[in-house]
């Protein structure tokens, strides 16, 4: 055999039953992986709206709060942040955190703080990846709601936000596929998500390279299908917009990832045509409204 | 705003209340940082009247549409819209101080604006374009508000498009759908700032058509245009600007065909 004449013991089997039948602890380690990736970025994108409308406010405390915010929270490793929410802020005596039982379901303290720092870390750019897309949107639809007599609320809220969605929705979706692959990087405070469990069948079985394969194809099954998912949103965002695009090829969905947040906003609106976004992107003398 | 006077809320001291005056605007000032753009303009439109602007570019005639309906601050002056102060009250002491935010809005309801670029919502259809207004400003019902979408469109000849969105629609259209959705907030006023100067020149027509039904209909236009065609056709005055202020008024024949200033004669040589 071509593995075993280059030293290399492969096992076939407990990589193919390991991929086809994984063990109980290792799907239970994959639905932790996805709720907390979903769960994280949901509150993460609400959080960001209110962080990218406090950048726009007139309160300069507010937008001096959401600078130092976004700086820290971009400007220091995800894994620290991890460690200190968890076990620094504990150990400092400022929170603890404690499992939460709702009904029969627990959520144990290291999955809460592992939502926690999620959401926060995410937050920071979905911030500036909102802030950015807000821009976008041509002022002249802010006025051309102001005009019918809409409130500056009614015109961002009806008008503006729905029009910005078209540009958050891509970059959004390469933080979402970053975001299930970090959620790894929680095994640090414990919590059971797939690495973890892969390590924990590691340590017993040492089929290292093996049952590493496995969680490499699992992970890589979540992006694949995620891909999938965001391109037939971005297809039914143009629909509502009355573009037709012709459907994403594999090679250009596939290339979109690993750019992470505010950058692929300014691509995506540059990559459309005049036609598609009459106004968008057109220089403009500020008016009134945004001084 | 500098100056104020004691005003009561609405009422003004020198009759511009009579009831058909739609637009007051008295000695109107406005500044954008050092630039005075807009040096003491004075401008009186009366209920179905059509004023033209014309005036080089750069004049100030947009700055002006946009005080009327207060999309600008104004530093100085006056502007009263359908009898009330626009943008400001007076406070316990008499002077004046920006209106809320919801009350502008209440007031920017009776006022139409049809931009240069359209504006229309990319993201929804036509008809959604159209009664967005009435249903959320309004509270109107979604069946009323279509039905009243479906006629406006229709009196724009685009009783075809309702379904459409502004990207499968011509500039000609995007524009008409757009006098469409000013309409259906049954404005007292409606303020046109080149509506026809982004368009190819074989849908200008279908444009101005729109606009002189309106005109005959009653409706109270101030309109910044140099179609000396519409002008002449359907303006009951024509107000030249130049340089923030305003040179001359008068009938479309007594602006273009005997101008009495020199810097109108020398706009409408350079316009021709
Ligand atoms: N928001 C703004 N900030 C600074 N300058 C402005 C702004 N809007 C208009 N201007 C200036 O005011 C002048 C008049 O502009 P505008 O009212 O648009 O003229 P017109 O519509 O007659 O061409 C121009 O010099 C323009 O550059
Ligand atoms: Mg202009």
């Amino acid at each position: 055999m071509l593995f075993s004449t280059a030293g290399l013991h492969f096992d076939y089997s407990f990589f193919w039953s390991s991929l086809v039948h994984p063990s109980t602890a290792f799907l239970q380690g994959l639905e932790t992986t996805v709720y907390l990736a979903v769960i994280a970025q949901a509150l993460a994108t609400i959080i960001g709206l209110l962080l990218a409308l406090a950048r726009r406010s007139k309160i300069a405390p507010l937008r001096a709060f959401v600078w130092i915010y976004t700086w820290m929270f971009r400007g220091t490793p995800l894994l620290i942040q991890l460690v200190i929410v968890y076990d620094g802020l504990a150990a400092a005596g400022i929170y603890t955190f404690n499992n939460i039982s709702v009904g029969s379901f627990v959520i144990p303290s290291v999955v809460q703080a592992a939502i926690v720092t999620f959401t926060l870390n995410e937050a920071a750019y979905m911030g500036e990846i909102i802030r950015a897309a807000l821009s976008a949107v041509d002022p002249g639809q802010f006025e051309a709601a102001m005009s019918t007599g809409m409130s500056p609320g009614q015109a961002m809220r009806l008008v503006v936000v729905p029009q910005a969605v078209r540009f958050i929705v891509p970059p959004l979706g390469n933080d979402f596929n970053a975001m299930m692959k970090n959620t790894s990087l929680a095994s640090v405070i414990g919590v059971s998500e797939m690495f973890l469990v892969t390590q924990e069948i590691n340590s017993s079985t040492f089929n290292t390279f093996e049952i590493y394969a496995v969680a490499a194809i699992y992970y890589l099954a979540l992006t694949t299908v995620w891909g999938f998912i965001q391109s037939a949103i971005e297809r039914r965002i143009d629909r509502r917009w009355g573009i037709a695009r012709p459907p994403r090829s594999w090679w250009s969905w596939t290339s979109s990832w690993g750019r992470r947040g505010v950058e692929t906003v300014g691509a995506t609106a540059g990559t459309e045509g005049p036609a598609i976004l009459q106004g968008v992107g057109r220089p403009r003398e500020p008016r009134g409204f945004f001084e | 705003m500098a100056q104020p006077g004691p005003t009561q809320r609405g009422e003004v001291p020198d009759g511009s209340s009579a009831p058909d005056v739609i637009v007051h605007a008295s000695d109107v000032h406005k500044r954008f940082g050092s630039v005075e753009v807009l040096k003491g303009v004075s401008l009186v439109v009366r209920r179905g009247e059509v004023v033209v602007l014309i005036g080089a570019s750069g004049s100030g005639k947009t700055t002006l549409l946009r005080c009327i309906n207060h999309f600008e601050r104004i530093d100085q002056g006056r502007i009263f819209v359908n009898g009330r102060l626009i943008g400001y009250r007076s406070d316990a002491r008499g002077r004046l101080v920006e209106e809320r935010a919801s009350a502008i809005a209440r007031q920017r309801a009776e006022i139409g604006f049809v931009f240069q670029h359209f504006n229309l919502y990319p993201n929804k259809s036509a008809l959604e374009n159209v009664t967005l207004g009435p249903r959320k400003v309004r509270k109107m019902p979604r069946l009323q508000a279509e039905e009243l979408g479906r006629r406006l469109l229709q009196r724009v000849g685009l009783e075809s498009k309702v379904d459409v969105h502004p990207a499968q629609l011509s500039g000609g259209q995007k524009q008409r759908v757009a006098i469409a959705r000013a309409l259906a907030m049954q404005p007292k006023l409606i303020l046109f700032d080149e509506p026809t100067s982004a368009l190819d020149p074989e849908m200008i027509g279908e444009v101005l058509a729109v606009m002189r039904d309106l005109a005959k209909e009653g409706m109270t236009m101030v309109v910044v245009s140099h179609e000396m065609g519409f002008a002449r056709e359907v303006a009951d005055r024509v107000v030249m600007i130049d340089d923030g202020v305003v040179v001359e008024e008068g009938s479309p024949a007594q602006i273009f065909d005997r101008p009495a200033h020199e810097r109108t004669r020398s706009f409408l040589a350079k316009l021709l």
